[in-house]
C-alpha cells in the first residue's frame, strides 16, 4: 500500500507492506540513525518523535502514520549544523557506543521542547524508557542539565 | 602535556550524536540475503534424523546449512590468542545438540519471512538425553557425558577431561595454607554463588558477508577481535586468511560479549553457498539464550588471620560453569585468583579451579572475567573477619593490600594457560581511593558496632540503613601474550593516517589513541585520522579484551609517534640546517633552539615532492611484561526493608586508580558505566531456567537491566597515579569497576541487616529469605 508521511517536516510517500512497522519503514528509507535494539518495545533505541512525543518505532506500525509528523535525529541537526543538545552530549562524553544516543537525544529533545528547566527527577523520568548500557547514564543526564534555563 | 589528559571530543562523535556513523545494520547490499539460524528445542539431545529438503524447495530460499553440509572442525568460538586457551569443542553444526538455543540449522533466504518459514519447514528428529542442568551434577558419578566426541582436545598443554564434563581445571598453591590456618586467631569460611548474567548491548550480535569482485569473503562485523574472527573463519571453513578481509565499523557495545566468534563462521558459509551477501542479526530473545554469559561460579572461600587482622592463609575453591561449551572455560576460571588474591598479600595461598560443562548457555568473557566473581567472595569475607575481629573493614583493607613496589608470587604462579609473569607493583593509589571514598560517603568507625541504627528520617522501624565497602584490582593486558601494532604515515597537508588493529567498540579507543599520537607529534588530535580494525589494511592488535587497548595499543602508538617524529624531524634539520638533537616538535611545526622552524606541511612537501622523495611512515609493535593492576575503592549506603525485603541504593562512591587519565571523559565514562552495570548484576539481573534448561528471563522485562531511575547517588573519583610502564602513565579503567557493586552492597546489607548475602542478585526475596534465617 502507498502511504503519505512527514518526516522531518518533508512530505514523502513509500510503498509499504500493511503489517510494516516504522523501524523499518524509516530504515530501508535511509533514515538509518534510528536503529534496532529489541523489535519489542522494551530498550528504546528505535526511539523517534511523533507529533513531538518520543515514540518506539519497533512497535508502531507505519500505516498508522498518516497525516502525523515524524522526527528522525536525522531532522534536528548535521555534523556541520549541530543541534544543542548533540554537542552538549559530545561535551559531557554522554555518547560511548552511540548506539542508544539517537532515542536518547530525541527522547530528551521532547522534554525539553515542553520544559525548559526539568529537574533532575524529571530527567529520569523523561529518560526511563531509553536502555543505555556503556554509559550509566550520569554523563547524558548532565548534557540536559546543561542546556536548562534558568 | 596538551592533548593527553584533556577531556578532547571523540573523534568519532559528530558522526555518532547525528547518526551517520555505519554500524553493520546500516551496511546494505544489493541482492543481500537474511540469514536465519534453527535453534534446538532440548537440552541435550542427538539429531536422530533431519530433512531439510522442503525449506530448500522453498522459493526466495538460497542456502540450507547443517551438519552434514559443511565442514566438521573442531574450534572454539573464544576470540583468544593462537593457540586458544580454550577446548576446541565446538562445530559449526554438529550431530549433537548440548543446551536449548544451541545450532541446529541455518539458512540465508530474500527476507525475513521467507526466512523463517524456511527453518519451519526443516524436519528434525531428536532422541533426547538426560541434561546437567547444574554445575555440581556435572562431576557425579554417571552424569550424562556432554562432549563424547572424539575431536574435542585442548589446543595448549593444560588438564582438559570432557569425559567426566571437565572443561578446565587448575592448582596452585603458595607456602602451606595448613600451617597458615593453624596460625590463625579466626578463620572464617564460606560458598558464594555469582549467578549467570549477560552483557546485553545495546546493539546485537550482527555480521554481514560478501562475496568481493576478486572472489575473496569479507565480513563486516560488530566484533571486538576482528583479526581472531579472520583466523577463526579460516580454521572453520578451511579457507586460506588471506582469502578473507574482515572489518569492524562501528560497534555498539561489547562488555566481552562480542569476544566470540558467534555468527561469522556460519553467515560466511551461507554467503559461500549462496555466492550472495548475507546478513544475520541476533534479536533480542537470541542475545539473552544464544550469546555468551557470565560464567555462573561457586566460589569456595576460606581466610585465615590473626586477632590482628593480618591474613595468614587464603584457599580458593571455585567451581565454574561453562555451559555448553568451553569458551572462556580455563581463563575466567584463572583470573578469580590472579585479578583478585595479589590485591592481600598472604605467605600462604592455595587457588584451584575446575570448569565444567553443563546444558545451560555457554559462558564466555564479561567485563570482571572471573575477577567479578571472585571479589564477590573476598570482599565478603574481608568483610567478615573485620566484623569478627572488631576491625574497620577500613582498615582491614588497609593493613593488608598490595603497595607500590609490593608483589604477589600469585602473578607468577597463575598466568593464562601457562605460568604468569612475575610482577612489581608500579603505581599504586589505592590508599588514596579508600582514604577519598570513605570521605565521600561519611564512613564511620561506628558501623561496626552492631548494626545501624535505624533509618533518621523514618517513622517505619523496618527500614534499616547500612554502609558497605570493597576494594578491588584488575590487570592491563594479558603480559607475554598479548601484541598490539600501529602504523602512523604523514599526508600532503601534515595530516596523518594512524591505523590500528585496536578495536573500538564503544568505548573511545580511537579518541585516546589519536590524543596519544598527537601529544607525540606536538599536533592537535584532529590532525590524527584514525582507521581501526580493518585487517586488510591495520596491523595486527589482538583486539578490546583484557583491559588491554589504553596501555598496550595505546603505547604502541606512542612508539610509532616517536619514529614518525624522529623521521620529521630529520627531514627539517636537512631542509633547514638544525641541529636535530635539540628539535622539538610543537603546533605542527619543528623547532629548532636558533629559531629556525619548519612546518609539518613543508616537511610533507619535501618528502613527497621536492628531493629524495620517500613516504614518513611507520609501524611500531608492542607487547607488555607485565598487567599493572588499576585499583578502587567503592562504598555503598543501602537501606533495607525488613519487612519486604526490599534494598533501596541510596548512595554508591566509586574511587578509582586508572594511572593517567588520557581522555579524564571519556575514562569516567567507563568507571561510571562499568559501576551501573555492576548495580545491575548485583540488584537485578537474573537467568531463571525451566526444568527443561530454557531460559525464561530472555527479554528487558524479565531481564532488567538499570535505567534512569534505578540509579543512585553517585560519586565518582579518580585519584591520580602515574604508571611509569603505561603511555603517559596509564593503566586500564574499563573492567574494575563492574567488580564492587556486589560485594559492597552485599556487606551493607549486612551491615544494616546482619544477614550476608551470598548469592545475587539480592531481590527483594533473596533478602527477605536471608534476614528470617536469622530469626
Amino acid at each position: 500500500m502507498k502511504i503519505q508521511l512527514t518526516i522531518n517536516s518533508k512530505n514523502k510517500t513509500f510503498d509499504i507492506q500493511p503489517d510494516e512497522k516504522l523501524l523499518e519503514t524509516l530504515r530501508n528509507n535511509n533514515y538509518k540513525s534510528v536503529k534496532f535494539g529489541c523489535g519489542e518495545g522494551t530498550c528504546g533505541t528505535c526511539t523517534v518523535l511523533i507529533n513531538g512525543k518520543p515514540r518506539l518505532s519497533c512497535i508502531t506500525f507505519t500505516a498508522q502514520m498518516t497525516g502525523k509528523e515524524i522526527t528522525t535525529l536525522e531532522g534536528i541537526g548535521t555534523i556541520e549544523n549541530l543541534h544543542k543538545l548533540q554537542k552538549s552530549f559530545l561535551a559531557e562524553g554522554a555518547v560511548q557506543c552511540g548506539y542508544c544516543t539517537p532515542g536518547m537525544i530525541l527522547s530528551a529533545k521532547a522534554l525539553l521542547d515542553k520544559n525548559k528547566s526539568p529537574t533532575e527527577e524529571e530527567i529520569k523520568k523523561a529518560l526511563d524508557g531509553n536502555k543505555c548500557r556503556c554509559t550509566g547514564y550520569g554523563s547524558i543526564i548532565k548534557a540536559i542539565q546543561k542546556l536548562q534555563d534558568h | 602535556m596538551k592533548i593527553v589528559s584533556k577531556s578532547k571530543i571523540k573523534v568519532d562523535g559528530p558522526g555518532l550524536v547525528t547518526g551517520k556513523q555505519k554500524f553493520v545494520d546500516d551496511f546494505d547490499m544489493p541482492g543481500m540475503l537474511v540469514g536465519k539460524i534453527l535453534a534446538s528445542p532440548h537440552a541435550h539431545a542427538i539429531i536422530k534424523k533431519i530433512d531439510i529438503s522442503k525449506a530448500e524447495k522453498l522459493p526466495g530460499v538460497h542456502a540450507v546449512l547443517y551438519h552434514k553440509n559443511v565442514p566438521r572442525v573442531a574450534h572454539t568460538t573464544a576470540g583468544q590468542g593462537f593457540p586458544e586457551p580454550s577446548p576446541y569443542d565446538t562445530f559449526m553444526f554438529d550431530k549433537k545438540v548440548r543446551y536449548v538455543g544451541d545450532r541446529v540449522a541455518a539458512v540465508a533466504a530474500e527476507s525475513e519471512e521467507i526466512a523463517k518459514k524456511a527453518l519451519s519447514l526443516i524436519e528434525v528428529e531428536y532422541k533426547i538425553l538426560p541434561a546437567i542442568l547444574s554445575a555440581k551434577d556435572s562431576l557425579k558419578k554417571n552424569a550424562p557425558v556432554i562432549h563424547d566426541e572424539p575431536e574435542a582436545i585442548m589446543p595448549i598443554p593444560v588438564p582438559y577431561d570432557p569425559k567426566r564434563n571437565i572443561a578446565a581445571s587448575t592448582d596452585v598453591q603458595v607456602g602451606d595454607i595448613d600451617k597458615g590456618f593453624a596460625k590463625a586467631a579466626l578463620i572464617v569460611e564460606r560458598e558464594f554463588k555469582a549467578h549467570y548474567a549477560t552483557h546485553c548491548p545495546m546493539e546485537p550480535h550482527i555480521t554481514l558477508t560478501y562475496p568481493d569482485e576478486n572472489g575473496r569473503l569479507v565480513i563486516i562485523t560488530s566484533t571486538q577481535v576482528p583479526f581472531h574472527v579472520r583466523r577463526i573463519v579460516a580454521q572453520t571453513l578451511k579457507l586460506p586468511i588471506k582469502k578473507i578481509r574482515v572489518i569492524k565499523p562501528r560497534i555498539g557495545g561489547g562488555f566481552g560479549g562480542k569476544q566470540e566468534i558467534l555468527l561469522e563462521d556460519v553467515c560466511s558459509a551461507l554467503t559461500l553457498k549462496s555466492s550472495r551477501p548475507v546478513k544475520i542479526r541476533y534479536t533480542r530473545e537470541e542475545e539473552f539464550a544464544k550469546s555468551r554469559t557470565r560464567h555462573e561460579q561457586y566460589v569456595n572461600l576460606k581466610i585465615g588471620a590473626t586477632k590482628n587482622g593480618k591474613l595468614t592463609s587464603i584457599y580458593m575453591d571455585v567451581l565454574s560453569n561453562t555451559g555448553a561449551y568451553g569458551s572462556h572455560a580455563l581463563t575466567v576460571a584463572c583470573n578469580c585468583g590472579s585479578k583478585t588474591l595479589p590485591l592481600y598479600p598472604c605467605d600462604n595461598v592455595r587457588f584451584r579451579a575446575t570448569t565444567v560443562y553443563t546444558n545451560l548457555p555457554v559462558g564466555g568473557a564479561y567485563r570482571g572475567y572471573g575477577a567479578t566473581q571472585a571479589a564477590f567472595a573476598l570482599e565478603c569475607l574481608m568483610d567478615e573477619i573485620a566484623y569478627k575481629l572488631k576491625i574497620d573493614p577500613v582498615e582491614l583493607r588497609r593493613k593488608n593490600h598490595i603497595k607500590s613496589g609490593g608483589s604477589s608470587p600469585i602473578f607468577e604462579k597463575l598466568g593464562e594457560g601457562k605460568a604468569g609473569v612475575k610482577q612489581t607493583i608500579g603505581s599504586c593509589g589505592l590508599a588514596e581511593c579508600i582514604t577519598k571514598g570513605a570521605r565521600a560517603i561519611g564512613w564511620k568507625k561506628k558501623q561496626l558496632e552492631g548494626r545501624c541504627p535505624q533509618c533518621p528520617n523514618s517513622k517505619i522501624n523496618t527500614l534499616k540503613r547500612g554502609f558497605g565497602m570493597c576494594t578491588l584490582m584488575q590487570g592491563s593486558s594479558i603480559p607475554e601474550i598479548d601484541m598490539a601494532a600501529a602504523t602512523i604515515k604523514m599526508n600532503e597537508d601534515g595530516s596523518f593516517n594512524l591505523l590500528v588493529g585496536a578495536t573500538d567498540l564503544g568505548t573511545g579507543s580511537d579518541t585516546i589513541l589519536a590524543q596519544i599520537a598527537a601529544e607525540v607529534l606536538g599536533c592537535d588530535e584532529s590532525d590524527m585520522i584514525v582507521l581501526s580494525s580493518d585487517t586488510d589494511i591495520t596491523p595486527f592488535d589482538v583486539g578490546a579484551y583484557a583491559s588491554s587497548t589504553t596501555y598496550l595499543s595505546g603505547a604502541a602508538v606512542k612508539k610509532t609517534a616517536e619514529k614518525i617524529r624522529d623521521q620529521i624531524i630529520k627531514v627539517a634539520a636537512e631542509v633547514c640546517g638544525g641541529n636535530p638533537k635539540k628539535a622539538i616538535v610543537e603546533n605542527k611545526t619543528v623547532k629548532f633552539p636558533d629559531g629556525k622552524n619548519v612546518s609539518f606541511y613543508d616537511i610533507a612537501i619535501h618528502t613527497l615532492y621536492l628531493k629524495d622523495q620517500f613516504q614518513i611512515a611507520a609501524t611500531e609493535s608492542n607487547i607488555s611484561h607485565k598487567s599493572p593492576p588499576p585499583f578502587a575503592a567503592h562504598y555503598v549506603e543501602v537501606e533495607v526493608d525488613t519487612e519486604t525485603g526490599e534494598v533501596k541504593l541510596l548512595k554508591y562512591v566509586a574511587a578509582v586508580d586508572c594511572g593517567t587519565e588520557i581522555n579524564p571523559k571519556l575514562a569516567r565514562g567507563q568507571t561510571e558505566g562499568a559501576v551501573v552495570n555492576g548495580i545491575g548484576y548485583a540488584l537485578m539481573e537474573e537467568y531463571i531456567f525451566n526444568e527443561k534448561g530454557k531460559l525464561l528471563t530472555d527479554n528487558f522485562f524479565t531481564y532488567k537491566i538499570p535505567s534512569t531511575r534505578d540509579l543512585p547517588e553517585m560519586k565518582i573519583i579518580h585519584v591520580k597515579s602515574y604508571e611509569d610502564s603505561g603511555p603517559f602513565g596509564a593503566k586500564s579503567v574499563s573492567e574494575i569497576s563492574i567488580n564492587g557493586a556486589l560485594p559492597a552492597i552485599s556487606n551493607a546489607i549486612f551491615n544494616a541487616t546482619g544477614a550476608r548475602l551470598t548469592e545475587g542478585p539480592f531481590t527483594a526475596e533473596r533478602v527477605l529469605k536471608a534476614i528470617r534465617r536469622l530469626e
